[in-house]
């Protein structure tokens, strides 16, 4: 029963108190940039403050390849940072 | 009045403010991995860390106030229902989402007024506690009101859902605005908060939301009082009972 | 899928000079469709692990016996689902969403790990699963911070930070009882009885045996055998026993000097698999109460969704409207 679509998901940024710049540190799904923020800071920071935190849809992240480009990619690819799902999963897998 | 009734009263203030904090923190931390989605989850659970920390602050200085070498847990979990202090709407079973939502946004927006109005106090405990507890209702606030706006203009479902438990919930609200004896003399020493001072910042702050959530606001016709008075609803019995069976069936225990 | 400069031998080989070499792999680089589905596999069932580990401890939040101790043990359990998400979200830049890997759990497809599937039916059970399944997870996350899949180790890095602590918070709670009363000593000795060998199964079955384990060493996914990882936790786990005065449920357990390690009994596999393949003491509980929850929160999520158009639609009503005006 999948649902029609999804949450949106947003990738999440921090600098901690003390860092020079935002590291991604992962993402999550929410409802708004807001309440993107508003989890960040519960899920990403255990809301230690004076963390600075930035999020982004996904969607709009644009991101180069990497340096192996000329013989690792499609130079066609130009999808945005996560791999792209070519296929859909099939039946049960192996478990452990 | 002597120095030690203004003590009394001052000591029941106190743990009044505590045992708010204690059965809304309960009743929260039972959303732990039932929440709606993950991150959700995650947050209400915050939320309940919030409180249940409130509640050690307030029942910590209860038990100097009160001068018995009680600690915090002795307060928690060695008080039966008639002497837990906390109002109704606090100690009601956390429903659904909506329900949960619905009280949170009322509660927020009666902390954030309560405790701005708390930092005053003349007593420096409690004006240091609300001062650090302002920040986390403040944040509280944000969320509640914007899981109220969502729901109730979200779909006819949800709309249904939070309507209903406003429509549930209200009745509980109005002793949330009626001091007793002891808050009005603590008040008048600068001390307490007189909460009936806050009812109309309440009412147009609860006013807002529901119209932005396409929401009415409920009938003002019935009321349920009693929680100052440890007169409780049939919700907190249970909830007391889960939460202080280690203690009573393994008394005088470190753990 | 367009065109690459070298064919699928040649990038297959590059790929596994990668790995070899100790170089990440990340979102983007190109990789082969077993590796990536091994480790969604891998990572998603992780997850699924981290959340429906919330139940066993969770049960016990509301019953917890100080304030300090409620306060503690939601934090942890919260921290462990904060785990699953950052697994999650490493899993999902292999291109599975969410609800995918929801709806697999749901249907049997993806596991989590069994020991979840025992009951936690005292208080002391709470300890020990922070003192020992912390414990074991710790030994087996240290090695996988040296994964090959980058957001996967990245994951493991933070997780690491974190479950030190809660392991210290299950092992001081097992402390306070077994220098306790006697009724406490006997609750966490009981409850060590029930735990020791289900936490030793975490580490899944010897490694001959174990279809998957060969190609995920190949590629780095894994980074220790499953046996060499079950011998550690015992043996850091056996002197921790010995300072509490508690006394571990293997008579076959002792220390041999010549190996330098604790020889120990062997696994009741009977028992590893039927657990494994569904017929646990608490399997199918864990799953409803899931499914209860995904199922419950469906209108909220609904609601989201359904806000979030308005506002859009809105908003292009109110844009097109002022080029009109315009």
């Amino acid at each position: 029963m999948k649902e029609t679509e999804q949450i949106p998901l947003y990738e999440v940024f921090v600098r901690s108190k003390r860092g020079l710049d935002h590291k991604h540190v992962g993402s999550l799904h929410a409802g708004s940039s807001e309440q993107a923020l508003e989890y960040a800071r519960d899920c990403y920071t255990r809301r230690s403050e004076g963390s600075s935190i930035w999020v982004v849809k996904s969607t709009d992240i644009v991101a180069s390849q990497s340096d192996d480009a000329s013989s690792f990619h499609d130079p066609m690819d130009d999808k945005p940072y996560r791999h792209a799902a070519h296929y859909v999963l099939p039946d049960p897998i192996n478990n452990m | 009045m002597t120095k030690n009734s203004g003590n009394e009263h001052l000591f029941r203030y106190v743990l009044a403010l505590g045992d708010d904090a204690m059965v809304l923190g309960q009743g929260l931390s039972d959303w732990c991995s039932r929440g709606p989605y993950l991150e959700e989850d995650l947050a209400l659970a915050n939320v309940a860390l919030d409180y249940l920390g409130r509640a050690r602050m307030f029942y910590d200085y209860a038990a100097q106030l009160e001068g018995k070498g009680r600690n915090e847990d002795d307060l928690a979990f060695f008080r039966d229902s008639r002497e837990y202090r906390n109002y109704l709407l606090h100690e009601l079973p956390h429903g659904d989402f909506a329900y949960t939502m619905a009280r949170q946004l009322m509660v927020d927006i009666y902390s954030v007024e309560y405790l701005t109005a708390l930092i005053k106090s003349s007593d420096e405990t409690l004006s240091a506690i609300a001062q650090r507890t302002l920040k986390e209702s403040q944040y509280h606030l944000r969320r509640s009101r914007t899981w109220v706006v969502r729901l109730g203009d979200g779909t006819e479902e949800s709309h249904r859902r939070i309507q209903t438990a406003f429509d549930e919930l209200w009745g509980y609200t109005h002793e949330l605005f009626e001091p007793d004896e002891g808050e009005k003399t603590l008040a008048a020493e600068g001390i307490a908060v007189d909460c009936s001072t806050i009812k109309d910042a309440w009412d147009r702050a609860v006013n807002g939301v529901l119209a932005e959530a396409t929401l009415t606001r409920p009938d003002e016709d019935w009321a349920v009082r009693g929680g100052r008075k440890g007169i409780h609803t049939e919700s907190l019995g249970p909830m007391l009972a889960e939460m202080q069976y280690m203690q009573r069936a393994y008394p005088g225990l470190e753990w | 899928m367009g065109n690459f400069n070298c064919d699928a031998a040649e990038l297959e080989r590059r790929f596994q000079q990668r790995v070899d070499d100790e170089l990440r792999i990340e979102p983007k680089d190109w990789m082969p469709e077993k590796y990536r589905k091994n480790l969604i596999r891998q990572i998603s069932q992780h997850a699924h692990s981290e959340v429906i580990g919330m139940q066993p401890e969770g049960c016990w939040i509301t019953r917890a016996p100080t304030l300090h101790r409620k306060i503690v043990l939601l934090a942890k359990v919260q921290d462990e689902g904060g785990h699953g998400l950052y697994l999650y979200s490493a899993a999902e830049t292999l291109g599975v969403s969410r609800d995918e890997m929801i709806e697999r759990l749901h249907n049997g497809s993806a596991k989590y790990a069994s020991i979840f599937n025992y009951p936690s039916i005292t208080w002391a059970d709470v300890g020990i699963i922070g003192w020992l399944v912390d414990g074991a997870a710790i030994v087996n996350q240290i090695t996988l911070q040296r994964t090959s899949y980058g957001p996967y180790a990245r994951a493991m890095v933070r997780v690491c930070k974190e479950e030190s602590f809660h392991q210290r918070q299950g092992y001081q709670s097992v402390m306070a009882l077994a220098f306790g009363s006697e009724e406490q000593k006997a609750m966490a000795q009981d409850a060590l009885d029930r735990w020791w060998w289900p936490s030793l199964m975490m580490f899944g079955p010897h490694d001959a045996e174990s279809a998957n384990s060969a190609q995920s060493m190949k590629w780095k996914i894994k980074r220790e055998s499953n046996d060499s990882l079950r011998q550690r936790f015992v043996d850091q786990t056996v002197p921790q026993a010995e300072y509490l005065g508690l006394r571990i449920p293997d008579p076959e357990l002792k220390w041999n000097e010549s190996r330098g390690h604790y020889d120990f009994g062997e696994i009741d596999w009977d028992e590893f698999n039927n657990v494994v393949q569904g017929n646990g003491p608490c399997n199918r509980q864990r799953l409803a109460h899931h499914v209860k929850a995904h199922e419950d929160g469906a209108w909220v999520r609904e609601a989201v969704k359904a806000y979030n158009e308005k506002q859009r639609a809105r908003a292009e009503a109110e844009a097109s409207a002022g080029q009109h005006a315009a």
